[in-house]
């Protein structure tokens, strides 16, 4: 096993976990600041990869693409906000995961009906197909390290805007107290769709990107939406630092189990037993990853205490 | 305002009187969607003992229906293949057997479910609904992974396993043994929520604090029902798998799980024939909403956000003109 290979699968592991970042941050921002746990925001994912590949083919330029994903998700997250979810936020758990999987529902149907059943595509834009030569010789696709790129900004735009500006004060006053912000004359209700709306652009933004790399088709946003819920377990619910942590580490177990769990067990299996259980535990590892942190940390790695 | 027993009886009745009636029409088909709609709510009420009395949103509970699915899967497949299932030192031959398919699929749900349910019930809340949700998941990739039964392909059963004494591959006895372990179940589910512990398990789901106060482990309880509720989910996911003769990953898919629990409150939440009704509305709107319209499942969300928005209750919640508990 050389090192190109183990830095090339370092580098895809950080690319899909920053990606995870971008799904988490915003289901993690969601249920810190409303306490709602939203199961439609996969749903905004695919909306945005949808808006992202609807323009693209009309357009041809990727810039006007991803502003229409971040456009029509923020939109898709508005709409939803002010006709269904605002009803929810005092509502039972229960009653929140049951109306947003009906939004679910309603999301992919409602995609396949426009859209049909076969996948789109969003190509790579030129200026970032091909590779690039990483310092140690390591030939590397450029689309992917911008990606990774563009998710550390991100990350470092919510710490700047949940840090050091009003609206993150709010935002995290909101957290604390609900009452005591509204008594101080935060419209309360104006923030939480902003925040709704700002955690569906980044789910959009996510979906564009990985459009680009994988098909946009219906369903695409349900397994991604399953691997931020393990993302914030890990992380600790409300916590954007936990989330940034825990998606790096869902991408990285992930992406390297997969390729190195099979060649693990060829040191002491037969091979095509060893590539069977490999690849089977390979596919359970951040799970089993979650289930070690849940042991040791109830309440995830930055949670606060439950 | 119509009792709750009054509805019971009318629903089984209803529901044995549809399969009887097909038997009189002739009409096979019809005789399939009720043995379906019987699992399904054989399944839903097994939820109900964790998600109605318990309190606890469970989002993976087709890992137990899965299972179950599996474990008639695994053993048929050796049965009919003459090859032995090889554990290590243990060679265990395959199985036809309806009861001795049951026993492997109750025992093994449970141990899964004891095993969930010790991770993820030192949680509780959102992170409960996550994780349970996460462990289904797992067990969907491990399923598409291991290529010996079939991987994504799943695993095809030529000839539906043998129940002593009975004809299963004619529909209505068929539909005779899945009526009457529903039935079975119904009445656990009875004496369950009447017992000392459905009573401590209801209390713990509404102030823990009380529960442990007076000396009993609420996680303890949690814990028990849990592992209840899975054992007779997988119990109903081996039925499935016999009435479709086929097995694949989608039995653990988190569609699924949501689904039962669609079917728990459409029907009623913590009641008694909640899951039944539900089962039978599901797959009632299934057959004629999917004749009409490829895009059924639009109408069933919308359908849903109605009753989450303002129908609390369910169709039990409305006939009978109670509350029901809350979750």
């Amino acid at each position: 096993m050389s090192g190109i290979l183990i830095a090339e699968q370092i580098l895809n592991g950080l690319q899909s976990g920053v990606m995870l970042f971008l799904m988490a941050a915003g289901l993690t921002l969601i249920f810190g600041v409303m306490g709602l746990i939203n199961l439609a925001h996969g749903s905004l994912y695919m909306v945005g990869a949808f808006a992202a590949a609807w323009v693209a083919g009309a357009t041809g330029s990727f810039g006007l693409a991803l502003i229409a994903a971040l456009a029509g998700a923020a939109l898709a997250g508005v709409l939803i906000e002010v006709l269904v979810i605002r009803r929810l936020y005092r509502a039972a758990h229960l009653d929140q995961v049951l109306a947003t999987f009906a939004l679910i529902l309603i999301f992919s149907e409602g995609t396949r009906y426009v859209f049909g059943s076969f996948p789109l595509f969003l190509d790579v834009p030129g200026a970032l197909s091909g590779p690039v030569t990483l310092p140690g010789g390591i030939q590397y696709p450029l689309y992917r390290l911008t990606l990774i790129g563009v998710g550390l900004l991100v990350a470092l735009f919510l710490w700047w805007l949940t840090a050091r500006t009003r609206i993150g004060i709010q935002i995290r006053a909101g957290e604390n107290d609900r009452e005591m912000i509204a008594a101080l004359g935060v419209d309360i209700s104006k923030l939480y769709t902003l925040v709704f709306a700002l955690g569906a652009a980044l789910a959009g933004l996510a979906g564009a990107f990985v459009g680009a790399i994988q098909s946009v088709q219906v369903g695409m946003g349900e397994p991604v939406l399953i691997l931020a819920f393990v993302v914030i377990v890990i992380g600790g619910i409300g916590s954007i630092k936990g989330a940034f942590v825990g998606a790096l580490l869902v991408g990285l177990t992930d992406t390297l189990g997969g390729i190195f769990l099979p060649q693990v067990f060829k040191l002491f299996m037969a091979p095509d037993v060893a590539t069977q259980t490999g690849s089977a535990l390979a596919s359970m590892a951040i799970y089993i990853v979650m289930s070690l942190v849940l042991i040791w940390r109830p309440s995830g790695l930055f949670g606060a205490r439950a | 305002m119509i009792p709750e027993r009054l509805i019971t009886v009318a629903v089984l009745a209803g529901l044995a009187g549809v399969a009887l009636w097909a038997l009189a029409m002739d009409t096979p088909f019809t005789i399939t969607l009720a043995t379906r709609a019987a699992i399904f709510a054989l399944a839903a009420v097994g939820l109900n003992i964790a998600l109605g009395i318990g309190g606890l949103v469970s989002l993976g509970h087709a890992v137990f229906f899965g299972l179950g699915g599996y474990a008639m899967g695994i053993l048929a497949y050796h049965a009919q293949t003459y090859t032995t299932l090889d554990l290590g030192p243990l060679s265990i031959a395959g199985s036809k057997s309806m009861p001795l398919i049951w026993l492997v699929a109750v025992v093994a749900s449970a141990l899964a479910a004891l095993l969930i349910g010790l991770l993820s019930l030192r949680t509780s809340g959102v992170y409960f609904i996550m994780i349970t949700l996460a462990f289904g998941q797992m067990f969907y990739y491990f399923a598409i992974s291991w290529s010996t039964y079939g991987g994504e392909d799943g695993l095809s059963i030529y000839v539906r396993n043998g129940f002593p004494g009975l004809n299963t591959l004619d529909p209505i006895q068929f539909f005779g043994l899945c009526f009457v372990l529903l039935c079975l179940a119904l009445l656990v589910f009875a004496r369950l929520r009447a017992a000392p512990f459905g009573l401590a398990l209801n209390a713990a789901r509404q102030v823990p604090a009380r529960v442990e106060t007076v000396g009993l482990s609420p996680l303890r309880l949690k814990l028990v029902a849990f592992v209840i509720s899975g054992a007779i989910t997988g119990l109903a996911g081996a039925l499935f798998a016999d009435l479709n003769r086929f097995v694949s990953p989608t039995m653990f898919s988190w569609q699924l799980s949501g689904e039962l629990i669609v079917l728990i409150v459409i029907g009623g939440v913590g009641r008694l024939t909640g899951p039944v009704i539900g089962a039978c509305l599901f797959v009632l709107l299934e057959h004629w909403l999917g004749a009409m319209t490829e895009f059924w499942h639009v109408w069933l969300g919308v359908i849903l956000l109605g009753i989450v928005l303002f129908a609390r209750g369910g169709i039990v919640g409305l006939l009978t003109g109670k509350a029901g508990p809350h979750v």
